[in-house]
This record gives C-alpha cells, sequence and structure tokens, in this order.
C-alpha cells in the first residue's frame, strides 16, 4: 500500500569535512511500525535523525514524510514530525505547562486544541503533577518525559526519539517502552538506541547502522530468522561419549555443558532434529530435551557492526 | 508563530534576574543623572530669562537624557541580545525551532521582537522622567517625542546587530563582547571623522550617532529613518541567510 508509506529516504548522505557521517543509505517507513536504529556510538543514528527532523540539511538524498519533500514543502513535513533530539530541547528558566504551550504554538495548535493536547501528552507520559514546576529543578527522567510529552504534543504521523530513554530508572524505562509501543500502533516511530534489550522490547523494525551505512535493515522476525539457529541444545539422560554425537550428520561441533546437557552446532539448512530424536531412541540416550538455540540479537550485533563489511 | 517566539523570549527575559537588574540599574542611573539636569536647569533659569529665544526645558533636560540613554542603549543591548541564538545554541533548544513548521524569518523576527519589546519599554521609562516635569512647567511635546522615537530607532538597529552576532558564536560572552565593539566602532565613526575632509563623510553618514543627534534635538528626517530602517534590515537579513546557513554546515 503505497499511500501507507510515511517516510522515504532515498540515497541519503552526510559529510564533515572529509568524514562520512551517513553514507548513502535508503529506507522507508510505514505508518504502524517502530523503527529501531541501532548501531554503536559514532555510527551515524543522530545525523540521520537529525537530517529526518530537518534540523541538518543532508549534502545529498532525498526524504519524503508524509508525501511532502523535506526540501522543497519543510514546513508541511515538519508539521508531520515529532522531534525528540539526543538532549531534550527544554528551556530551564520556564514550568512544564508553558514550555509544552510553547511547543503547541510552534506547531500552530489553536488554543483549545494545545490545551487537550498538553492534557493528553501530560497524562501519557506521566506528568500531571509536575505541570507547574520548572523544567530546571526536574530530574533528568523528568527532563526526558517532557522531551518525549513536547514530541508527540501535536500528534505528528512520525515521531522521532533519539535515545529516548537515557537516564530514566528501570519503572519509567518499562512506562516510556510501553509508550513507544502503544504511539506505534497508529504512528510511525524511529528511534535509535545502543541498548540491544530495547529494540527486542519495543520495535517492530530494525536496522544496523556502522559507520555511516546500513548493514541490515529489516523486521525483527527476520532478524530472529536471519540469526537461526544453527545451534541445538540437548539433554541426555544417558548420554554417549561427546565423539558419538560428533557423528551425526551435519554436526560441526559439540559443546559439553555438564548435566547431561550439550550444544551442537551444525550445518545451517541440516534437520538435524529428526536424525538426532531417531539415533537417541535406538541407542537409548534417554533423550529430556531439545530445544534450537537462537543467536540472539546481541550476537548478531556485534557480527555485523563489528566483524564483517557492508551488506547494504 | 511570530508572537509565540516573541512571548517565549519575553517570558525567558522575565523569568530570568538579569532583565531586572539592568533594568533597576539602568533607571537608577537615568534618574540620577535626571535630577542633575534639573538641578542645573534651576541655576541656569534666572540667566535664561533675560535671553530672547533661550533654549527651554525639554533643551536642557530631556535632550541630554536622552542623549545619556543613547549610550545606555549601546551598553544594555549587547548584554541583552548576547543570549537571543547564542543561548539556544549551547543549551541545544535551536533544535526544537528548526525542527518546527517555522521558517527562518519568522525566528528572527519573533526573537527581534522580544527583545526589541524589551528595550522599547526602557526607552519608555526613560521618557516618562521629563514628562513627569510635565506638571510644573511646559514641555515642548514634540521635541520629546522626536527624542523618543530617535531612541527607540536607534534601540531596534543596535537588537539587530546585536540579534546578528548571537547567531555567529555559540558562546553568549563572545556575542556580547562582538557587538559592543562593533556599536562603539560605528558610533566612534562619526566622531573620528569630525573636523576632518570629505572623505571621511561617508564615514560620518554610516554612523548611528549622526542620525541619532538630529532626533534627539527635535529635527525629524526621513533620511534618518530610512537609515535605520536600513540598517535593521541588513542584519536581520543577513541573520536569516546565517540560519539556513546554520544547517548546511553545523
Amino acid at each position: 500500500m503505497a499511500d501507507d508509506i510515511l517516510v522515504q529516504v532515498e540515497r541519503l548522505s552526510r559529510r564533515y569535512g572529509d568524514f562520512a557521517a551517513v553514507d548513502d543509505i535508503s529506507f522507508t517507513l510505514h505508518r504502524g511500525q517502530v523503527l529501531g536504529f541501532l548501531g554503536l556510538n559514532g555510527a551515524g543514528k543522530s545525523t540521520t535523525m537529525r537530517m529526518l527532523a530537518g534540523v541538518l540539511a543532508p549534502d545529498a538524498g532525498r526524504i519524503v514524510i508524509g508525501g511532502h519533500d523535506l526540501l522543497d514543502q519543510p514546513c508541511q513535513a515538519k508539521q508531520a514530525i515529532g522531534y525528540l533530539p539526543e538532549q531534550p530541547p527544554l528551556y530551564r528558566e520556564l514550568t512544564v505547562d508553558e514550555q509544552l504551550r510553547y511547543s503547541a504554538g510552534l506547531h500552530r495548535l489553536g488554543r483549545t486544541a494545545s490545551r487537550q493536547a498538553m492534557a493528553r501528552a501530560k497524562a501519557r507520559c506521566g506528568l500531571m503533577e509536575v505541570g507547574r514546576r520548572l523544567i530546571g529543578n526536574l530530574s533528568k527522567g523528568y527532563q526526558q518525559r517532557v522531551g518525549i510529552a513536547q514530541a508527540i504534543l501535536h500528534e505528528p504521523p512520525l515521531i522521532i526519539l533519539d535515545e529516548p530513554t537515557i537516564g530514566l530508572d528501570p519503572i519509567q524505562l518499562r512506562e516510556i517502552r510501553a509508550l513507544i509501543r502503544e504511539l506505534g500502533q497508529d504512528h510511525g516511530v524511529i528511534l535509535s538506541t545502543h541498548l540491544l534489550p530495547e529494540i527486542e522490547a519495543t520495535c517492530s523494525h530494525v536496522q544496523m547502522m556502522r559507520s555511516g551505512r546500513l548493514v541490515f535493515a529489516g523486521a525483527l522476525a527476520d532478524l530472529a530468522r536471519r540469526g537461526q539457529s544453527t545451534m541445538l541444545r540437548i539433554g541426555l539422560g544417558a548420554p554417549p561419549p561427546p565423539a558419538n554425537l560428533t557423528q551425526l550428520p551435519g554436526v560441526q561441533r559439540v559443546e559439553v555443558l555438564g548435566g547431561g546437557r550439550f550444544r551442537l552446532q551444525h550445518a545451517p539448512g541440516v534437520a538435524l532434529q529428526r536424525a538426532l530424536i531417531e539415533k537417541a531412541l535406538s541407542d537409548d540416550w534417554d533423550l529430556w530435551e531439545l530445544a534450537p538455540e537462537y543467536a540472539d540479537l546481541e550476537q548478531l550485533f556485534i557480527e555485523l557492526t563489528l566483524e564483517r563489511g557492508a551488506v547494504a | 508563530m511570530i508572537f509565540t517566539i516573541a512571548a517565549r523570549e519575553w517570558r525567558s527575559l522575565f523569568s530570568s534576574p538579569l532583565a531586572w537588574t539592568l533594568l533597576a540599574v539602568a533607571q537608577g542611573l537615568l534618574a540620577w543623572i535626571f535630577l542633575l539636569l534639573v538641578q542645573d536647569f534651576r541655576h541656569l533659569q534666572g540667566r535664561l530669562v533675560g535671553l530672547e529665544n533661550a533654549p527651554g526645558v525639554t533643551d536642557l533636560v530631556a535632550a541630554p537624557l536622552f542623549r545619556v540613554a543613547a549610550w545606555g542603549l549601546l551598553i544594555l543591548t549587547p548584554l541583552l541580545t548576547m543570549r537571543l541564538f547564542s543561548e539556544e545554541r549551547r543549551a541545544r533548544t535551536l533544535d526544537l525551532l528548526f525542527s518546527a513548521p517555522i521558517g527562518a524569518p519568522a525566528m528572527v523576527f519573533g526573537k527581534y521582537l522580544g527583545v526589541l519589546g524589551f528595550l522599547w519599554a526602557t526607552v519608555v521609562l526613560a521618557g516618562l522622567m521629563p514628562l513627569a516635569l510635565g506638571f510644573g512647567t511646559s514641555l515642548d511635546f514634540g521635541k520629546w517625542f522626536a527624542g523618543l522615537l530617535g531612541l527607540a530607532l536607534l534601540a531596534a538597529s543596535f537588537a539587530a546587530a546585536g540579534l546578528y552576532l548571537s547567531t555567529l558564536t555559540a558562546q553568549p560572552v563572545v556575542a556580547a563582547t562582538t557587538t559592543l565593539g562593533l556599536l562603539l566602532a560605528l558610533w566612534i565613526m562619526d566622531a573620528a571623522s569630525a573636523g576632518q575632509e570629505k572623505a571621511s563623510n561617508l564615514f560620518a553618514y554610516l554612523s548611528p550617532a549622526r542620525h541619532c543627534d538630529a532626533l534627539l534635538l527635535g529635527l525629524f528626517n526621513s533620511t534618518d529613518m530610512a537609515y535605520y530602517l536600513l540598517f535593521s534590515a541588513l542584519f536581520l537579513g543577513l541573520a536569516i541567510r546565517r540560519l539556513d546557513d546554520m544547517r548546511l554546515r553545523d
């Protein structure tokens, strides 16, 4: 469905002097997706997000948000964006209400619309009690929440959050992640992080960046499948010597985990389970556990961002 | 849009002690000078009676007071304009403006209006002092108003220059220093060119001091008006260009 495309990025590049911070990346985002940008510090996540938010002009490439080109029709495109930079853009000398009212004014909300939007955003971000407090006196976690409230205030179709959960305590972290998932149902959300659990907890799609390039882009489910398993964990009541396991078809390596458990690494695409079960029955190994082990996101992340060259 | 930004600027100004301190100090010093001028006038009064076409209280109190106020603006403006964009760059709040659906002109005019509102308030406060003499004597309101207009235009041109220089740096103190330097240099240009030949006429013409003098003395001249408008427009235009550039360089 073409009209569901919220963001279209084509061949985006940005250099700082000789250093290519973002190098020729393209992707699309649909409504109802939560896209996680993953990468080490300095991989180009923030630069990409700043360009998406219209804060930084790209050297090359095109960004279309909600059908409006960000460079040709900046005002229409920006009306569709809610952006929380790495450091929340808050005036320390204002109260939370004043800050939100200001931001509502900047996004052309009328008086009543602004009051409703403020009440809604404050309720969503748990800011009901601090409306009259000065932002400078709030803790980092609360400031971060004010930043998020500000980004979702005018109900933009696209919400861009640059490391939104920094400085939050575990309870707040859970609340904000739930909020992001909720927002992802009828908005498009792009968030960046270098925390893997965050991606697993909130995102439907992942993009990994490495030195300004996209090294992986796809649904979170694809990512798990991609790491699919070349590993099998088994538990045997009467285990044979490990050497016998090595002789099973396709097994490359056997790791003894103790207590009758083994981890078998096998070639991809080999249906080891069936052969294993048959062998276990015929040799009375007393099989009591058989589970595929997925390469977890972290492993994949390290593999993609450090070891191998660019795929995309 | 412009008013939203101006109102925020105004709100932030008055929630900091800076604005109140500046207002208090400026008002205190001007009041002192005003009283000295009134005292001088009372000493002179006796001798003025015999003179034909003698200068009135507006010439001897209001005009010199406005002259001092003009110097005051020269020092006051950089302290107010230094925050405009420098502070936002330093605190990284500029991202909010850049990601909002606003063009650079609205940002510049909003901030300009905010700081100008404050400066004009101080100008009016200074103007009220000689007006108080109206209870005891007759004032020349035309001259008084011309002087006030001169100060207001001066404030407008100073603020535009200060606003532009604050877009150039993320350090408010640097913005204040460069603004003060620029304004002083322009001011001095008039004095430096005095008594010299034709070549310096241009410099004298470029100095805001020259254009202000006539107004402070009560002479209303459209050339002076045009000068101040062009001066302000030039710096505001530069500021808009600079903001557009900022997104490219950063």
